[in-house]
């Protein structure tokens, strides 16, 4: 568990940060920094038993169907790269406290650096190989927020999207490559694929999965072709830089080369591919590093170089060369973050980075001149440090690999890269550095904080200490790391600072000489470099990328034409193109059930619904007159649930026609009376196929439905209505005690959909709506807006309504009733009220807030539901009794009631909340020339000042 | 009466689908509430027809019409109320908000723009 917990801690960490930012900018500092130092030592204490040779495991099952587990394990190379992590971090977090200007967010800053952390910390420790593929993914995303840390950049912004770009899209390649990997090896445990490399390297799956792989980590490790991104990356704030392309990010996809040598290594196509592609990106890079002037980019292309570097080491597949790849990471890692911090002190010193116009730093800054002066010359490879023993013990394993049958191609190009490097690393430390002191600096350098040279200093330390003494500082550690990459035992690692008068030596010498020559005719090589024409990685990207998007938007534009009758005529279309291959390919018949006689008022009802239909369709351009039909048809349909049986739906829907005509009606009022006619014929015949094949499939399908017989499970809840429901009427016993958590989501549905009518039109009332609305009040108002005998005739009715309404509500459990059509009766009643005598007067006598009885609807059905908790029952769970009242009689109370109730007043609710709103935008638009109800004047009028808001 | 309800769902969907591709939101409101009606009565019919058979529980009797169909249906009513108040109010917020009753972006009809530019009263 301790594995995991290493991993664990940033991410907790980064929570943390951005809250530690409150107590000021070191507070957040050491927050983080004792994050990153606590998972360094929960790592060290694993540290004896994993040098004793043990490997530690820790697995969670997480989605153990797909093979996919929480699994960490930590060998050799996991504890050299996730100490190299971690301890990097640590100087970095420190570095960065002073970096950072006090107008960054550091709490952002570190959050994302620990996330970033974590995500690599995975990457190292991961035994799964899908979960490898997630937190691959995680540092492509947090290194795209460091990246573009500095969002107000525009070269910051599109490094990070580059960035994002390559390395997450190489992931992609990734996943699929270490899925056929766990195909191949029958396992996706890093452990165990490992040990199996023989049947991955026998399996027909062994090439592509090896492809795969190798796109996701050439992309990450920043390999040719894919070396661009890493040079525009250098947008980021430097102590990212210094962390992600010396220890962590780039070094990804060499670490995964590592991590699966084992399995993948050892081939033909191993050795051409990685070794050649190792080489290429080591020359190109140092060649490219050779000619920039921001030390930046000279940095980060020698990155490129020295990534190169390490490839071609792990490509060559023997076990002296992967160790020396081992040793490469670990001494590159020291150098540079070194200098990459260096160049940072430069930058904040004296405010540019540009090699021209610099000089002389060395008597500014003494202590950081001197460290990075010693860096740089490791970087160099010059004897007494450790870039030296590495790059000799490079090209050593060069003179061993046989490339193409060209024996001397490898160690040839290999030293003509180490004397680029010679000519690169003295351009960056000698101009910079050394020279003449010089005092036109954009400002003036001086030493800088402790804080910001103690990090390089602690890096420089086994630079001196590794070149010096190898065998003491360094031959532990990559022995044992490197023993874990083989998987095996390797021969002995013997770094020394002299091996004779070897071929690699003379190679070295060379290379210096020539390094030499390089950097004093650098100008004249500059110019001739500049008359040839070459390729410029950045541009064919973005040049890439604007293709991919101009395509996508001009697809996109086709697409998303804006036209809902476009989206809905496609989506019909392929619910027709569906239907119709079921028809086509199913039998369609009409079923042997006998069908019920045709009597005479059916077929008259049935005329007047075709009728309404094609008149809908004629005329529905007056908008009235549609309304009209429409609500005839309403009355068709419930005259049809009265046929067929169904007493609650005929009143459910004669109630709700009212309501929605009142609506309509009212809506009617502020929108344009008449539809333009459509006069496109193409399109009006394209809706009418349309409309026609919807229509006649509808048609067939319900017939073929309903002459069929079917099990159904009706006489379940026919016969447990009464015993166990304790109603007769078993619609309604179904609504509110069966299947009552339906009903309970449903009243919840209205009461969102009644409080987005009232936030939609209240705000109505204000800016473009509001001067419409003002607009429209000089139409033509009726003379009698309330005439006196609807008036007197709501006003008697409103009593008998409501008890009409609390009769259907009571008597709902046992015959046709029910909260539904209660609340409709009861909103109908009271909205009658104000359609008679003005919204104005209604508002203003009635007592209870529509909201109000919305919530209270939903809260008492909910807490109806909940009370049968108390009795341990589960949601929902009914129960009633008869109880003797005195003049009444015997009466049955169920629980349901209660949660009837609720339903109730949801109902009433909704319907006064959306009517009411509509009325009162209405009362804006209508204001000057609405009289007050006639019965209003004088009596019953609560002094309510200006009356109507305005 | 098979025949005429499954005519009549059908007669209701496709005038209900023409409305629906209609470019003004009002016959497309109509539309909507016309496929309401034809969804309902499908699930209704779903049940399948009875005669004088009330889903009332009553002692001796054994024929009865199938109440889930019914109770699912009744609440659809009910929230297809709620969904057409809601999209009437869509419907005329946006009028309200962009004086124009198109659903369609690129056709903009200049008979659905209400002139109110020379009657435009500032607040």
């Amino acid at each position: 568990m301790s594995i995991a917990l290493v991993c664990l801690i940033p991410f907790l960490a980064a929570l943390v940060a951005p809250l530690a930012a409150r107590g000021g900018r070191t507070a957040c500092a050491l927050a983080t920094a004792g994050a990153s130092a606590a998972a360094l030592a929960v790592l060290l204490t694993q540290a004896p038993a994993v040098w004793a040779g043990d490997v530690l495991r820790s697995a969670i099952p997480w989605v153990p169907q797909v093979g996919l587990s929480f699994s960490f394990f930590l060998d050799g190379l996991g504890l050299f790269f996730a100490g190299l992590i971690l301890t990097i971090g640590v100087l970095i977090i420190v570095y960065a406290r002073f970096y950072l200007s006090p107008d960054d967010s550091m709490g952002r800053f570190f959050a994302y650096l620990l996330l970033f952390q974590g995500a690599m910390l995975g990457v190292a420790l991961s035994d799964n190989v899908l979960l490898l593929a997630i937190f691959w993914e995680l540092t492509s995303l947090s290194s795209f927020l460091l990246i573009g840390f500095w969002r107000q950049s525009e070269e910051g912004r599109r490094g990070a999207r580059m960035a994002l770009a390559i390395t997450g899209g190489g992931g992609l390649a990734l996943i699929a490559g270490l899925l056929l990997l766990g195909q191949a090896a029958g396992t996706y445990e890093i452990s165990e694929i490992i040990k199996r490399g023989e049947a991955i390297r026998a399996s027909s799956l062994y090439m592509p999965a090896l492809l795969l792989i190798l796109v996701g980590a050439f992309a990450k490790s920043a390999q040719f072709p894919f070396h661009f991104w890493l040079p525009h990356a250098m947008a980021a704030p430097t102590p990212v830089s210094a962390y992600l392309h010396s220890a962590t990010m780039v070094k990804a996809g060499v670490f995964l080369l590592a991590r699966l040598w084992p399995a993948l290594a050892g081939t033909e196509a191993w050795f051409l591919i990685v070794s050649g592609v190792g080489l290429v990106t080591m020359l190109v890079g140092a060649w490219i590093a050779l000619f920039k002037d921001d030390l930046k980019a000279i940095l980060a292309y020698s990155t490129v170089s020295h990534l190169g570097l390490m490839t071609m080491l792990l490509g060559f597949g023997t076990t002296a060369a992967a160790t020396v790849a081992i040793f490469h990471i670990f001494n590159h890692a020291a150098f540079k973050a070194a200098l990459f911090m260096s160049v940072g002190i430069v930058d904040h010193e004296t405010g540019t980075r540009d090699i021209r116009r610099l000089g002389g730093l060395r008597a500014l800054m003494p202590i950081s001149g001197a460290l990075a002066l010693i860096a740089s010359a490791a970087m160099a490879g010059v004897p007494l440090l450790n870039g030296f023993l590495s790059k000799e013990m490079m090209l050593e394993a060069a003179f061993t690999a046989n490339y193409a049958g060209l024996p001397w191609l490898m160690p040839g190009l290999a030293g003509l890269a180490a004397l680029l490097s010679v000519a690169y690393s003295a351009r960056l430390g000698v101009s910079a550095y050394l020279g003449p002191e010089r005092h036109d600096y954009p400002h003036h350098p001086h030493e800088p904080p402790a804080g910001m040279w103690g990090p390089v200093a602690v890096l420089v330390a086994p630079v001196i200490l590794v070149g010096l003494a190898p065998m003491t500082f360094a031959a532990p550690l990559v022995s044992r790391t490197a023993a874990a990459v083989v998987g095996g035992p390797i021969d002995a690692f013997k770094p020394a600072l002299w091996h004779g008068l070897t071929p690699a030596l003379i190679v070295s010498v060379i290379a210096f000489v020539g390094g030499y020559f390089v950097w004093r005719f650098h100008a004249r090589i500059d110019a001739a470099r500049r008359s040839a024409p070459r390729p410029d990685g950045r541009r064919l990207f973005e040049r890439g990328l604007a293709n991919v998007v101009g395509a996508s938007r001009s697809l996109n534009a086709r697409l998303h034409s804006e036209s809902l009758p476009s989206y809905l005529a496609a989506m019909l279309s392929a619910v027709v193109v569906v239907g119709a291959a079921g028809f086509f390919t199913a039998t369609h018949a009409a079923g042997a059930r006998e069908t019920l006689p045709i009597n005479a008022p059916a077929a008259v009802m049935w005329a007047f619904l075709v009728a309404s239909c094609v008149a809908l369709v004629m005329r529905h351009g007056d908008r009235l007159l549609a309304l009209i039909v429409t609500s005839v048809i309403g009355v068709v349909v419930c005259v049809a649930f009265i046929q067929f049986s169904a007493p609650d739906l005929a009143l459910t829907q004669i109630s709700v026609e009212v309501v929605t005509t009142i609506l309509l009606l009212l809506a009617l009022n502020l929108l344009p009376r008449e539809t333009p006619r459509e006069t496109s014929v193409p399109r009006n015949v394209r809706d009418g196929a349309l409309a026609l094949a919807c229509g006649a499939g509808v048609a067939f399908l319900s017939f073929a439905a309903m002459t069929r017989d079917v099990a159904s499970i009706a006489d379940y809840h026919i016969a447990e209505s009464k015993p166990q429901g304790g109603g007769t009427n078993v619609v309604n016993v179904i609504l509110v005690d069966i299947r009552g958590f339906d009903t309970f989501g449903e009243i919840i549905v209205l009461c969102i959909a009644a409080l987005a009518i009232y936030a939609l039109l209240d705000s109505a009332l204000r800016g473009e709506a509001a001067r419409r609305l003002a607009a429209m009040r000089q139409g033509v108002e009726s003379a009698d807006a309330h005439p006196l005998l609807l008036v007197v005739a709501t006003r008697v009715l409103l009593p008998l309504a409501l008890v009409v309404g609390v009769y259907i509500f009571l008597r709902g459990h046992n015959q046709p009733g029910g909260g539904f059509i209660a609340g409709l009766v009861v909103a109908i009643a009271l909205l009658m009220q104000a359609l008679a005598s003005g919204y104005g007067w209604a508002a203003r006598r009635s007592r209870i807030n529509a909201h109000t009885l919305l919530g209270a609807g939903v809260l008492i059905a909910g807490a109806t539901g909940a009370a049968a908790f108390v009795f341990g029952r589960p949601f929902l769970t009914s129960t009633f009794g008869y109880f003797h009242i005195p003049l009444v009689g015997q009466i049955e109370l169920a629980s349901a009631m209660a949660f009837d109730l609720g339903v109730f007043l949801t109902v009433v609710g909704t319907v006064i909340v959306a009517l009411a709103q509509i009325a009162r935008v209405e009362a804006r638009a209508e204001r000057a020339a609405t009289p007050e109800g006639p019965l209003g004047r004088g009596y019953g009028e609560r002094a309510t000042g200006a009356g109507r808001e305005g | 009466m098979e025949y005429l309800v499954s005519t009549g769902i059908g007669a209701l969907t496709a005038s209900g689908v023409y409305l629906l591709l209609r470019r003004q939101m009002f016959p497309v409101i109509i539309g909507l509430a016309l496929l309401s009606y034809a969804v309902n009565v499908f699930i209704f019919s779903m049940g399948r027809l009875a005669i004088n058979q009330a889903p009332i529980f009553e002692k001796g009797v054994s024929a009865y019409a199938d109440p889930l169909p019914q109770a699912l249906v009744l609440t659809a009513i009910v929230i297809s109320f709620g969904m057409t108040a809601l999209i009437v109010v869509l419907a005329l917020r946006s009028f309200l908000e962009t004086g124009s009753d198109a659903v369609e972006e690129a056709v903009q009809d200049p008979q659905a723009t209400i002139k109110d530019d020379k009657e435009s009263v500032v607040r």
